[in-house]
């Protein structure tokens, strides 16, 4: 599974390709307000950029196909079991029915081998008739060859995406800290790191959907991170031109070293457990006007404490 | 891909389908399974349904199912309604002394899924007959067990009325 991440929020009310492709449910999209006009090798990545963008087709949840999925499950079953010996607890704790929001955190890079995991192991449990949309950025929905992602539900983060999701009574996995959690360094494998984002709290709030915590351990352990990268891609001006800020840097099978993970890697074989945790029912919780920060604070406590939980019955990094 | 365990239990065929008939038993004596829950109207009997699901490595695997031949006390067969395809038949045998052979046999698999569901059915196969294999131990033991504890209530109560022409 490619490295689905939600980044951006869109709260300044823009729209169009851009703005979509900036994701929704992150938050950075606290876009910040930059002073001074560009420069011009600025102003000639920006309009790369927005080249790029436009040429993104958008992303439509009608593209899901349930004969698919259930189809290529026994695939991902083999790889899930085989290879990263896969085990997802807590499924009963999803609701059966109706809208909710599962909030994950993200490990692995670019291929994000623990989404593939739970999206295998909640299929097979709800079945294919309990739609699951994972919102990703547009541009991995779009890479050429992962056009397999969209049939699996994997859509571009978008708050109209969330809404249709939801409202049509769907589960929808998003995970806040995208691409800025996904690229951790390894010795940070067992920190759950949403970057502040908070517009899952947003959406959660404006759906009025439970929030079903998800916790997976051992994608981070794929490979061997080094680092995030984020000076390097401000040095490129990557973060203004393709919203890109970071540009990992790993040693990963075939590669060796590897900058930016575009062409992905061979993942080791890292044992992949993930856990759902008891439905938060917000409104509930914190009343009816609920504070963000309080409500961030306490689901990515909840998060650390089963995370930390999950660490320490591994003894071996990769092993498990 | 079809796979199969049997055994012999020492009990009549109605005691053994006394338990196989009772949907509220099965996560007492299935091996692997988590879930077990009644979807019908009927909780027995041709056309209930059930949830069920069967841990099988990474994943919870199986789907609603439907009762297709009820046929007491001897075959109750079930198909796939949503989930993996699969069918699924007890058989009951009853033999001379009061036993009873009793077979589970079991069918599973995703059309359409080509060589890889091929090759999954495969590697899933020795989990899922180790679980009907200790489906049906645990089937012996808890119906031989209930038939030993109605045994020797009998002899309690011969006992106590026997007492109680003494006095």
């Amino acid at each position: 599974m490619a490295g689905t991440s939600t980044t951006g929020a869109s709260r300044n009310g823009h729209s169009g390709d851009g703005e979509r492709v900036r994701g929704a449910l992150g938050a950075d999209a606290e876009a910040e307000e930059r002073g001074g006009g560009p420069s011009l090798p600025e102003r000639f990545l920006r309009a790369i950029g927005g080249q790029v963008a436009r040429r993104i087709p958008e992303a439509n949840l009608d593209d899901r196909d349930p004969d698919y999925i259930r189809e290529t499950l026994p695939g991902l079953w083999l790889l899930s079991s085989l290879y990263f010996r896969g085990e997802v607890r807590g499924l009963g704790n999803i609701p059966e029915k109706g809208p909710v929001l599962l909030v994950g955190n993200h490990s692995g890079g670019n291929l994000t081998v623990d989404t593939g995991v739970f999206m295998l192991a909640y299929s097979a449990y709800f079945g294919v008739e309990r739609e699951l949309y994972t919102l990703a950025h547009n541009l991995v929905v779009s890479f050429p060859g992962l056009g397999f992602l969209k049939r699996w539900g994997v859509v571009a983060a978008s708050r109209e995406n969330a809404r249709k999701t939801l409202e049509e009574g769907n589960a929808l996995l998003v995970y806040p800290g995208g691409d800025y959690e996904v690229h951790r360094p390894v010795w940070e494998r067992n920190v759950v790191d949403f970057d502040g984002r908070k517009g899952w709290i947003r959406t959660a709030l404006e759906h009025d959907v439970p929030i079903v915590p998800v916790v997976a351990i051992g994608g981070q352990e794929t490979s061997l991170f080094l680092s995030r990268g984020e000076t390097l891609a401000k040095l490129l001006m990557l973060d203004r031109a393709f919203r890109l800020k970071v540009l990992p840097i790993s040693i990963a099978p075939p590669w060796g070293i590897n900058v930016g993970d575009f062409l992905g890697h061979i993942p080791l074989p890292a044992k992949i457990t993930v856990e759902a945790l008891p439905p938060i029912h917000v409104r509930e919780a914190f009343g009816d006007d609920p504070d963000l920060d309080e409500v961030y604070d306490h689901v990515t406590r909840l998060m650390q404490e089963t995370l930390d939980a999950l660490a320490a019955e591994r003894r071996f990094p990769v092993i498990g | 891909m079809r796979v199969g365990a049997s055994i012999q239990v020492s009990a009549p065929a109605d005691a053994v389908w006394a338990f196989i008939a009772d949907p509220a038993r099965y996560l007492h004596f299935m091996a692997g399974i988590t879930r077990w829950e009644v979807e019908s109207e009927e909780p027995t009997g041709c056309g209930a349904r059930y949830r069920m699901l069967m841990r099988v490595r990474s994943a919870e695997i199986g789907g609603l199912v439907e009762v297709v031949e009820w046929d007491a006390p001897s075959d109750m067969a079930w198909t796939s309604v949503t989930g993996i395809d699969q069918r699924g038949r007890w058989r009951l045998r009853e033999r001379r002394f009061g036993r009873t052979d009793v077979e589970f046999r079991l069918s599973y698999g995703v059309a359409g899924s080509g060589l890889l569901g091929w090759a999954a059915e495969r590697v899933a196969a020795p989990t899922v007959t180790a679980n009907l294999r200790r489906t049906l131990q645990q089937l012996k033991r808890q119906v031989e067990h209930e038939q030993l504890r109605a045994a020797a209530a009998a002899r309690r109560e011969a006992k106590q009325r026997a007492a109680a022409g003494g006095d």
